[in-house]
């Protein structure tokens, strides 16, 4: 059996006196795109912030490639080479592509201009930009200087997600990438998805469209009351199976409901 | 996929269906003007400067257009023009700052008392108020970085403050002007005058045009500079790209803070004498912010550079010495002014829209 890439044993996370996690467990194997689903308040956003390293668990751990790490902010786990497209994105509209794709891990020049003045390389990370956009297909970016404020939401995700999928080694964490989408855009999104993992890098994708989790996830990892119920395989179950078990109306068979 | 709803296979059949494309859409000359706008505001102050010269040039002649007349516009303004880059810095972050003319005195004041009342050399007496310029740079950045306060509050807090500092400190004693020269001339370093061709330019005017291109470099070509742009722009979203917001934020109210004590430097040059009661104190915010806005720096943050704060500033200049060559009541100067501020952030509006 391989190892799990990403892996989170016992992992608890109180808010006051609520319990967000409550001893939960999750693997992500290599090159599969794992879905996240659960019911809102099921504590699927916090297992993620706990992931990507935005939020510092109460306890359990998160193994990297098997290895114990602890990440005390998003930094950290970029470091690893976990990189997460936030669903609002995280990025400065006022600023170019290029500015965007590298935002907080600038290239400076070589030599004293670089060392000295601190001059940035921006014909690097201009060509870089390009090479990573040509890569996904978005090669219709014509210009990368072009603000970010310019573009229309779904060339906004091609962004972010080339971003991620550039500097993201290990793991690429998608949440909610199609939820603020239309129906083409989205597609376009999906496929994108699939194109990073077809390069061998894992996806876990949280989703709230079933429709989208079914189609492109391998494995689905059902999040109820702060802990993982299950994880299904999309051919073996409906939609309607998965909806059930989120929502608490029904339970998988191998599982006991807990509560 | 076990559901039987392919309701958007249709989608998927025409996956050749033109997506995201980034073609450029026709437009005219206009709309060229518009892009030009769009991707350099600094143009917009840059075009007004040019025409308020050109106006004032054709009415006055060239009375105006002497090299004398130009250089003593620069000379007027390099304590705002120093004072607009600073507060500039702090706009492009979504602050304001209140207290840069406080704080520029105070800085002065610190660097005369230093030297006359405790015999620090000069020399030594300069760095010193630079650093407490820096200090109390600080102060505002941690108020508005750590404890979350709004810029606004804590700088009318601070300009308060320092204003009342200042004068218990100095105990509203000037120190003249013949005095500083006989006993530390190099507090009045930045007045040393220079003549090229007819053209009078003061050390002072020097380090105001250094202090512009040197933050224009950083801001465009450094990491720092694009952060504090971020920042600026969206401080949630700049956090979650990797950006370190609070140390961005320290570092720029403390910039600010240094470049205050420029000013107070400055200040002394063109004055001569060390006073508490300059009306920079009083005043100095309100004309920087005038500058920054007429230079179509957007209140909102992460819009705009500090060339067009520079230009800002050289209009209100040549506004004055203009209005004043021709006789004006002075208030005409404030009345045109005024105007230039609503117009400035109506241009900005406008420019601000990315489709027309």
């Amino acid at each position: 059996m391989t190892r799990p890439v990403l892996e989170a044993r016992g992992l608890v996370k109180r808010y006051g006196r609520v319990t967000a996690l409550d001893h939960c467990d999750f693997d992500l194997m290599p090159g599969e795109i794992l879905a996240v689903i659960g019911d809102n308040g099921a504590g699927k956003s916090t297992l993620i912030k706990a992931l990507s390293g935005a939020v510092q668990p109460n306890g359990g751990e998160i193994l990297l490639d098997g290895k114990p790490v602890q990440f005390a902010s998003p930094n950290d786990a970029r470091a690893h080479g976990i990189e997460t497209v936030y669903q609002t994105l995280a990025m400065s509209p006022a600023l170019s592509i290029a500015d965007n794709m590298f935002m907080g891990r600038e290239i400076r020049q070589s030599g004293v201009m670089g060392r000295v003045f601190r001059r940035l390389d921006r014909r690097a990370m201009e060509e870089f930009s390009r090479a990573k956009l040509a890569e996904l297909g978005l090669m219709t970016i014509q210009n990368i200087h072009q603000t970010v404020e310019t573009l229309s939401g779904g060339q906004r995700q091609g962004v972010a997600v080339a971003r991620a999928a550039a500097f993201g080694s290990r793991v690429v964490i998608l949440d909610e990438p199609t939820a603020a989408l239309g129906v083409k855009e989205s597609r376009r999104v999906l496929d994108l998805i699939q194109e990073v993992r077809s390069r061998g890098i894992p996806i876990i994708l949280i989703s709230h469209n079933m429709p989208h989790v079914f189609e492109v996830a391998d494995r689905v990892h059902v999040h109820r009351l702060g802990k993982r119920l299950c994880v299904i395989n999309p051919k073996e179950h409906s939609m309607a199976d998965a909806v059930s078990y989120m929502t608490g109306a029904s339970v998988p068979d191998n599982v006991a409901e807990p509560a | 996929m076990a559901s039987a709803d392919h309701y958007e296979d249709v989608v998927k059949s025409r996956g050749d269906e033109k997506f995201a494309e980034f073609e450029p859409s026709k437009k005219g000359l206009w709309g060229h003007f518009h892009d030009a706008l769009h991707s350099t505001p600094a143009l917009v102050p840059l075009i007004v400067l040019v025409a308020a010269l050109i106006v004032f040039g054709i009415v006055l002649g060239g009375r105006f257009f002497s090299p004398f007349a130009l250089t003593l516009i620069l000379q007027q303004v390099q304590i705002v023009g120093v004072l607009a880059a600073a507060q500039a810095l702090i706009i492009l972050t979504a602050g304001i700052d209140l207290s840069v003319g406080a704080l520029a005195v105070l800085c002065s004041v610190i660097m005369g008392q230093l030297t006359f009342r405790y015999g620090v050399p000069a020399v030594a007496a300069v760095p010193l108020g630079l650093a407490c310029g820096t200090a109390i740079g600080a102060v505002n950045g941690w108020l508005v970085s750590r404890i979350k306060l709004p810029p606004f509050i804590v700088t009318l807090g601070m300009w308060q403050i320092v204003l009342a500092v200042n004068y218990l400190y100095s105990h509203n004693e000037t120190i003249r002007a013949q005095e500083i020269e006989a006993q530390a001339p190099f507090l009045q370093l930045m007045g040393m005058k220079f003549n090229v061709g007819g053209a009078v330019f003061t050390l002072g005017v020097v380090a105001m045009l250094a202090v512009v291109l040197v933050l224009t470099y950083v801001l465009k070509s450094t990491a720092w500079g694009r952060h504090v742009y971020a920042v600026g722009d969206d401080p949630e979203a700049a956090q979650l790209a990797g950006v370190n917001r609070h140390r961005t934020l320290m570092s720029v109210y403390m910039l600010v803070g240094f470049i205050c004590g420029i000013a107070g430097w400055v200040m002394i040059g063109r004055f001569g004498s060390v006073s508490p009661s300059a009306t920079t104190g009083v005043i100095g915010n309100i004309q920087s912010i005038t500058a920054v806005v007429i230079g179509g720096i957007s209140l909102f943050g992460g819009r705009g550079s500090i060339l067009g704060a520079f230009f800002g500033a050289l209009i209100v200049g040549v506004f004055e010495l203009g209005l004043r060559m021709s006789g004006a009541d002075p208030q005409w100067t404030y009345l045109l002014i005024g105007v230039l501020i609503i117009t400035a952030v109506t241009v900005d509006q406008w420019i601000r829209k990315v489709t027309q």
